[in-house]
């Protein structure tokens, strides 16, 4: 099992999707990046905390029905790949919808939700799944 | 100086069960139990839900309200429940991080049966009051259990709201809070223990009525008023029917508690009751409505508030977040069997 | 730089092997392709290996496991293991292949085995997930399958295939399968068969996805020069090429298509000198039926929206205009995930040396194999010749 320190890293970019803005070509990333893979040197020390948009439109989608462990108590569940109003794509859970209605195009917004924990005496992990933004 | 309610949030999860469907598994009269505790149907968490979820939309709803609001600058959280996710890691540092409110601050986490939400305003009142802090953020907010097959399986829901307590730009003036706090063993749970205890009818009359109306009682003298002075009162509800009969017990009226009873339509949500009844009453309120509020947690203790609504209401932002009856709106019910799944009472294999 | 040849190839049954341990399979294929090379194991002077996951059988180290179990240790013979995901078989034979080519060695082993089923297919499903981007696609909740789901429905989306049109590609894998004797399903399947298995991510159902299986498959390789004087039949290798892309599906502007399977092919073909109306035969990545259709198109067979329909038609069946996927595909013959690399390779060879049986395609001059890595983040593709 994985120290806390791996997902307590993580936490800035969990909650709240901060990723990063490259100083030099202005291309945002998520997750964070230590260097631009376009601008690469030229970007060194320039690469500043970004705050990805909350909101976006479904890009794709698939419900889950062979589900691993850490969610089995979710299935069927859908995930999907969201197109943020600021133009980067995110994966993420797609939850408190109805299975049969999602479509390409939908918008959603992302929310704090539990992603597991390690077992009943471990650390609860919490993240961003994404929900319909009626 | 002013202090009082700058923001607030609240969010409830989608999910609702009704007392009939809850009786049938059980031979019980569900449809008779939802009558007689005036509960249509009680909201559930979805299975990735909890009192940190449920703080963390409330909170931000609460933010997205004062966008001017350097979330920097709070310098106090706290999340009132009894159904922390932890015993111990304060769900107020989750949400310190969730709202971006860190490092500069203190948080802990508050229980008092139903009350401690309202006790966490109380605290924050203090700290913004003595010049401590700029804005402190309270929670209340619950996920709470009832036995399967016990009476309380019919009330107890989830949800939660929040409140940005600063005096600045206050839209809702508290101008008075006090409290009546004794020991009284109506409702306990003991630590490891999944669901909780309580005294049958013992927690009526020398629990929830006496500390109710010895508050709310003192707190008129106080404020030298009468319950027609008030335009809305909210009191706790752990069913439709007590408030009811304390409201008419203290000369308030139907009207003037309508919008701060929410138990009817979403159960009871322990810590999240009142605070969420006041903000269903300050999504409808204008400047210039005066609230009484008198909050019950088991223990017990009652926290009562003195509240006017400012003219900063009109240029509140209240519309960059949903309001509670937008929030409550389709809500998705469930049978006893996803009732079941969602609340992770099926034994799931190893 | 000097020319490569294969001499030797030898493959397991694929399958649920449940008498026989990770040892015992790795060394089975090595020792059926060198005695298929009329070599000696003494001739050998480097192993490669493709394998995807210790995890499986919980075992670092597997380099010195095989140069140890296959008699090479003995004489402290160097060994390579190689991981790319799903592309590991093909990465071991572009560095097999690059290591005769640059002179360093004499004669190499190039060797792909994966045992699969020592582990439950939960645990197993995880490690797969892995393949992905662990922190930020499998930790959140997406499973390997439903980020090829994902791409799927955006395909379909698009107009670029019909839900039934990526299908078919399974029951060209099962037709194909059905004539190899070594294949783990060797029964014919119909579209409706795939189309109404049940759903793992939707759309893709139990029958759009390649089965976890135990196997191993290797070549024995030297130069071109030396093969010519063995004796033995042999094949030409005139290109062995790979590329990358983002490790996450999210971090691509287009994901209805692998740019590191375009940029490989490429590369392959002006090496070659050839274009892709000049293959004949080819093995691509099917572990998913949509990643068959995807691969159709990115190789250069078909033009954007044409290579669902082709399939559909049995245009891509043993004696249509591109014979694909020959061996029944990791869909039918089994998908042992580090021995798929090199198993294409195996057939390939085969079919160019024609032994390919009751596969065989007819004057097959060149021959491809195409190996992926989790969404298209490592691609391998090797061009035959048949000499």
């Amino acid at each position: 099992m994985a120290t806390v320190a791996k997902e307590w890293r993580e936490i800035p970019a969990r909650y709240n999707l901060e990723g990063s803005e490259c100083g030099n070509c202005n291309r945002k990333y998520f997750p964070k990046r230590s260097m631009c893979p376009f601008c690469r040197r030229n970007g060194f020390g320039k690469m500043h905390p970004y705050q990805v948009s909350r909101k976006g439109k479904v890009f794709t989608f698939s419900v889950i029905h062979e589900a691993p462990d850490c969610n089995r108590s979710l299935k069927p569940y859908a995930v999907a790949m969201v197109r943020t109003d600021d133009g980067l794509l995110i994966s993420g859970q797609l939850v408190d919808v109805d299975l049969s209605k999602i479509e390409i195009g939908m918008r959603v917004r992302s929310v704090l939700r539990k992603l597991d924990e390690d077992g009943a005496s471990g650390v609860i992990h919490y993240g961003f799944k994404f929900v319909p933004d009626l | 100086m002013d202090v009082g309610i700058v923001s607030y949030g609240a969010y409830v999860p989608r999910y609702r069960i009704k007392p009939e469907e809850i009786g049938r598994v059980w031979g019980a009269d569900g449809k008779g139990m939802g009558k007689g505790l005036k509960i249509d149907q009680k909201s559930v968490p979805s299975p990735d839900e909890d009192v940190i979820t449920i703080s963390s939309e409330a909170a931000r709803y609460m933010m997205q309200r004062v966008p001017d609001v350097d979330p920097k600058e709070i310098g106090a959280v706290y999340v009132g429940s009894e159904s922390h996710p932890y015993a111990v890691k304060p769900s107020s540092g989750v949400l310190a991080e969730v709202i971006q409110a860190t490092p500069s601050l203190t948080a802990a986490d508050l229980e008092f049966a139903c009350k401690a939400g309202t006790a966490g305003m109380q605290m924050c009142m203090g700290l913004v009051g003595s010049g401590m802090v700029k804005y402190g953020v309270a929670v209340g907010a619950d996920t709470s259990q009832g036995a399967p097959g016990d009476a309380l399986e019919y009330s107890a829901s989830a949800g939660g709201a929040a409140y940005l307590i600063g005096s600045e730009k206050v839209i809702a003036r508290i101008n008075k809070t006090l409290s009546f706090t004794t020991d009284t063993p109506d409702f306990w749970r003991r630590e490891g223990q999944p669901y909780p205890s309580h005294g049958g009818r013992f927690t009526g009359d020398p629990a929830y009525f006496k500390h109710i109306i010895s508050a709310s009682k003192m707190m008129l003298e106080d404020r030298n008023t009468k319950p027609e002075d008030y335009d809305y009162a909210i009191f706790h509800q752990p069913n439709g029917k007590f408030p009811e009969k304390v409201a008419k017990m203290l000369g308030f009226t139907p009207e003037q508690i309508q919008y701060g009873l929410l138990t009817p339509s979403i159960g009871n949500t322990y810590s999240g009751a009142v605070p969420l009844g006041l903000a269903n009453v300050l999504d409808k309120s204008k400047p210039g409505d005066r609230i009484f509020v008198t909050s019950y947690g088991s223990g017990a203790g009652s926290d009562a508030f003195d509240i006017t609504v400012t003219d900063e209401m009109k240029d509140y932002k209240r519309e960059n977040a949903p309001t509670l009856e937008k929030v409550l709106e389709n809500p998705v019910f469930l049978d006893y069997a996803l009732y079941a799944k969602f609340k992770g009472t099926i034994i799931m294999p190893e | 730089m000097r020319e490569v040849a294969i001499v030797g190839t030898g493959v397991t049954k694929f399958g649920e092997l449940w008498d026989k341990s990770f040892r015992s399979i790795g060394i089975e294929a090595g020792i059926k392709a060198i005695e298929d090379a009329g070599m000696s194991g003494s001739e050998v002077d480097g192993i490669f290996i493709g394998n995807m996951s210790s995890r499986f059988i919980n075992q670092q180290h597997i380099d010195a496991l095989i140069a140890d179990y296959s008699g090479m240790a003995t004489r402290n013979v160097p060994a390579v293991r190689t991981e790319a995901g799903g592309a590991s078989g093909g990465v071991a034979f572009r560095q097999g292949v690059m290591a005769v080519a640059s002179g360093m060695h004499e004669a190499v082993l190039v060797g792909g085995a994966e045992k699969m089923t020592d582990l439950d297919d939960a645990s197993t499903a995880s490690v797969m997930d892995s393949t992905a981007d662990a922190e930020w696609e499998a930790s959140m909740g997406l499973t390997l399958t439903s980020l090829y789901a994902m791409i799927t429905r955006r395909l379909i989306y698009e107009g670029t295939a019909t839900r039934e049109e990526i299908a078919s590609f399974a029951v060209n894998a099962h037709k194909h399968g059905a004539l190899n004797p070594n294949a783990q399903y060797k029964s014919p399947i119909t579209l409706d068969t795939v189309l109404r298995s049940g759903p793992v991510a939707e759309p893709l159902n139990v029958f759009d996805c390649a089965p976890y299986s135990d196997g191993a498959a290797a070549v024995v390789m030297v130069p071109l020069d030396v093969a010519k004087k063995m004796g033995v039949d042999y094949v030409k290798v005139v290109a062995a090429c790979q590329a990358s892309d983002t490790l996450a599906l999210f971090q691509r502007e287009d994901i209805t298509t692998f740019k590191a399977t375009t940029a490989a092919a490429k590369e392959a073909y002006r090496i070659a000198g050839i274009e892709p109306k000049d293959i004949s035969v080819a093995e691509v990545h099917d572990d998913y039926t949509v990643g068959g259709i995807m691969a159709l198109q990115d190789l250069g067979f078909f033009k954007k929206g044409d290579a669902g329909k082709a399939v559909l038609e049995g245009q891509v069946e043993i004696g249509g205009k591109i014979a694909v996927n020959t061996s029944g595909g990791l869909k039918a013959r089994g998908y042992p995930v580090g021995a798929s690399g090199v198993a294409q390779v195996v057939e390939i060879a085969d079919q160019l040396r024609n032994k390919a049986d009751k596969r065989q395609v007819a004057n097959a001059k060149y021959g491809l194999a195409q190996s992926v890595g989790g969404t298209g983040s490592a691609v391998t593709v090797s061009i035959l010749e048949a000499i």
